[in-house]
């Protein structure tokens, strides 16, 4: 039997094929489209469909509604509660709703996040007790809760670090036999960082299945994009490890989905990792005790407060008829009660003990350990007498 | 009993370590087809295959990150940086993750990784090849810093390590890699945190690790000829530190001096001093004494054995230890 080389070429392109349809072909455009891929106009009227990025379901865009509006409740009440010194510190992701909850929904619960400290918002989306999410801004211990559980590793404060542990653990998983996706979340400013660069990289030679998702939200602290990068978007970082890229709207919550769906796809298909670069804004300061008025304007502030991507969901919602005033007043109410629960745990002062500070060092402690708890030990013993 | 190097006994572990557990995965620079620039992994990619044994981008933050996640996962990697000096572009992963994710989550996550760090001059190496880094381990809580002054104990050690539930940064003395001697594997003496007398005696004790252990036992026995028998403490894991072992030696023989490799000032040897005065401060004769590197830079191979501490070096200093209750006299003021 002769093959003929179309044969050939015609066979390996089905054999080639991924298992999931919405995966794009690996070798497909890895420089992103000029333009962020947008579904929604500012104002929340459809533009006409794509067939690159269809639209998700319906179902799962009201529910990516419900969750912005009760993170976007959460992030009002952490912010009120660093206000009342209940939390040393709190960087609020308002504005950025679309882009921490479509990252969780556009996940299965088995796959691993890896957040920075902006993504509480995605956290709580994720079905994190709130409390536990904070608990590493309230003070009480670093992370509050159980990342192998929660398949979540902790918030990471050292600018993209995670990225390199998205890609080992992504790997790991896949020798391992398990299509686990991990989704790293990284900021604008820390893709300066070598460890966005190192991450990707490796990401991309070992084929592991992550997506990175860059929130471009214009600044780190106050530095702005231009002092990042000279790259026409972030989303070209992607091009020079040969990992395919796209820029979304990233206050349009149905392009979000859509894309973050695709990437997800593209890495559980085994085409290793995707980049994706959202474009959004932080309207609020970078956290609490930054002052945003001595690097942004007011006008700039308000320009992207009119791209809320809260109200632009709701609107097209609305128009399809899938969400009507008692829903969105039902909503309103569930993220009301989430706050006031959030409230009134976090109102009373955690215990701590003094004596965990030498648990978790190491598996068993070492002698010196030993040593310095029992000496703690007695400095409370005697701390106790005395005040007896 | 067999002569074997000390980089044959580092293989020797890792191939075993890699039969008993499918977890373990071998990975950095050069360690797959090349087996390494020392060799260390010679073979393992042949007999275990290139998902067990693999090359890496050359990054060093990368390898030691990526092995935090593949930890994660639940495997156990054991990462090869390939010089010291070339393992500090991942000193954030090490310090910030590696070393912290037990403690950060509670005992949630652990990442019991081995990172290989050759270390150490006495080779002749050009800059940046020599560096004597354990101290920032040493000092950076939730890692377990070992390192080998014997061939029995690479095999033994890096067999502990990689069975660790902790982070280990495993420290090999470059300079003893191809030094050979009789050993019988698989050799699995002491648990970690336990230091053993090298040699005993009398009259002072030698502490010493990794590469200074040799140097404090040849000085050993060049003592003898000057009427000193000294006794000879190799700690073999500077953390856990075994206080027990180098605190009932130093009561035994009343003087001591710690001898390392590494640049002296805020180094181990100033901690062992440390823990040593307070831990004998009534059974010494003389204030314990330090022989390390010089406070420089490590210098260009035709001038590192000014810089290495020697057995004339280590002599001279015992000599110091008041033998004739007479105090140092460099230090009585004027």
């Amino acid at each position: 039997m002769t093959t003929t080389p179309q044969a050939v070429r015609r066979a390996s392109a089905r054999k080639r094929r991924p298992a999931t349809p919405a995966a794009p072909d690996p070798s497909a455009h890895l420089l992103p489209r000029t333009e962020p891929v947008r579904l929604l106009n500012p104002d929340g009227t459809p533009l006409p469909p794509r067939d690159d990025y269809p639209e998700p379901p319906v179902e799962a865009l009201r529910e990516m509604y419900r969750r912005m509006v009760v993170g976007r409740r959460f992030d009002a009440q952490a912010t009120a509660l660093t206000k009342q010194g209940r939390l040393a510190v709190y960087p609020s992701s308002r504005g950025q709703e679309a882009c921490q909850v479509g990252a969780v929904l556009a996940l299965r619960d088995d796959d691993w996040v890896f957040p920075t400290y902006r993504e509480s918002v995605a956290l709580t989306a994720r079905g994190i007790d709130p409390v536990e999410v904070l608990t590493l801004l309230r003070g009480d211990w670093h992370c509050g809760y159980d990342p192998a559980a929660r398949r979540t590793a902790p918030q990471c404060t050292p600018l993209a670090t995670q990225c390199v542990h998205a890609a080992g653990l992504a790997y790991g998983e896949s020798y391992q036999g398990r299509d686990t996706v991990a989704l790293a979340f990284i900021g604008d400013g820390a893709t300066s960082e070598g460890d966005f660069h190192e991450g990707v990289n490796f990401a991309a030679v070992f084929k592991a299945p992550v997506v990175y998702l860059v929130q471009n939200n214009k600044y780190a602290i106050s530095v702005p994009l231009s002092r990042q990068t000279a790259a026409p978007a972030l989303a070209y970082k992607g091009v020079g490890y040969g990992v395919p890229s796209e820029q979304v709207d990233g206050n349009d919550p149905v392009a979000v989905l859509a894309v973050l769906t695709r990437a997800v796809a593209h890495a559980r298909a085994g085409h290793g990792p995707f980049l994706v670069e959202a474009h959004t804004y932080r309207m609020e300061p970078h956290t609490n005790a930054d002052d945003a008025t001595r690097y942004r304007d007011a006008d700039e502030v308000e320009a992207w407060g009119e791209r809320d991507p809260v109200v632009r969901l709701e609107t097209y919602l609305r128009a399809r008829d899938v969400l009507d005033d008692a829903a969105v007043a039902a909503i309103g109410e569930e993220a009301e009660a989430y706050a006031a629960a959030l409230r009134e745990r976090m109102n009373t002062q955690p215990t701590v003990d003094p004596l965990s500070l030498f648990d978790h060092v190491y598996a068993e402690p070492t002698p010196q350990l030993a040593e310095q708890r029992e000496l703690v030990r007695a400095e409370l013993a005697a701390e106790q007498e005395g005040s007896a | 009993m067999a002569t074997m190097t000390m980089a044959k006994a580092l293989n020797a572990a890792l191939a075993d370590a890699m039969l008993a557990d499918d977890r373990v995965l071998v990975f950095g620079e050069d360690v797959g087809q090349l087996g390494g620039v020392f060799r260390i992994t010679d073979g393992l990619q042949a007999r275990f295959g290139d998902k067990r044994c693999f090359d890496t981008p050359l990054a060093e933050a990368g390898i030691v990150g990526f092995a935090v996640g593949l930890a994660m996962s639940g495997l156990r990697p054991v990462v090869e940086m390939q010089f010291d000096a070339f393992a500090y572009p991942a000193f954030e992963q090490i310090a910030s993750h590696v070393a912290k994710l037990r403690n950060r989550t509670r005992g949630a996550l652990s990442v019991p990784i081995v990172i290989r760090v050759p270390y150490a001059g006495g080779i002749g190496g050009v800059e940046h090849h020599c560096d004597s880094s354990e101290a920032y381990y040493a000092h950076t809580p939730g890692l377990k810093v070992v390192t080998p002054a014997t061939v029995e104990d690479a095999y033994s050690l890096l067999r502990e390590a990689i069975d660790d539930p902790d982070p280990v940064v495993f420290m090999e003395p470059k300079k003893l890699y191809f030094a050979s001697a009789e050993a019988e594997l698989p050799a699995r003496k002491e648990p970690f945190g336990r230091a053993v007398v090298r040699r005993a005696g009398t009259d002072a004790t030698l502490v010493a690790y990794g590469p200074a252990v040799p140097v404090a036992l040849a000085a050993a026995e060049a003592a003898g000829e000057e009427g000193w028998d000294l006794e000879v403490v190799d700690l073999r894991t500077v953390v856990p530190f075994d206080d027990a072992t180098v605190a009932a030696s130093v009561r035994r023989t009343g003087r001591c001096v710690v001898i390392q490799e590494a640049q002296g000032f805020a180094g181990v040897g100033a901690e062992i001093a440390a823990r040593v005065q307070e831990r004998c401060f009534h059974a010494l004769h003389a204030p314990v004494l330090r022989v390390s590197g010089l406070d420089i830079p490590y210098p260009a191979p035709m001038l590192e054995h000014t810089h290495l501490p020697s057995v004339d070096r280590v002599l001279d200093t015992v000599a110091r230890l008041q033998w004739d209750d007479q105090p140092d006299a460099r230090w009585v003021a004027a």
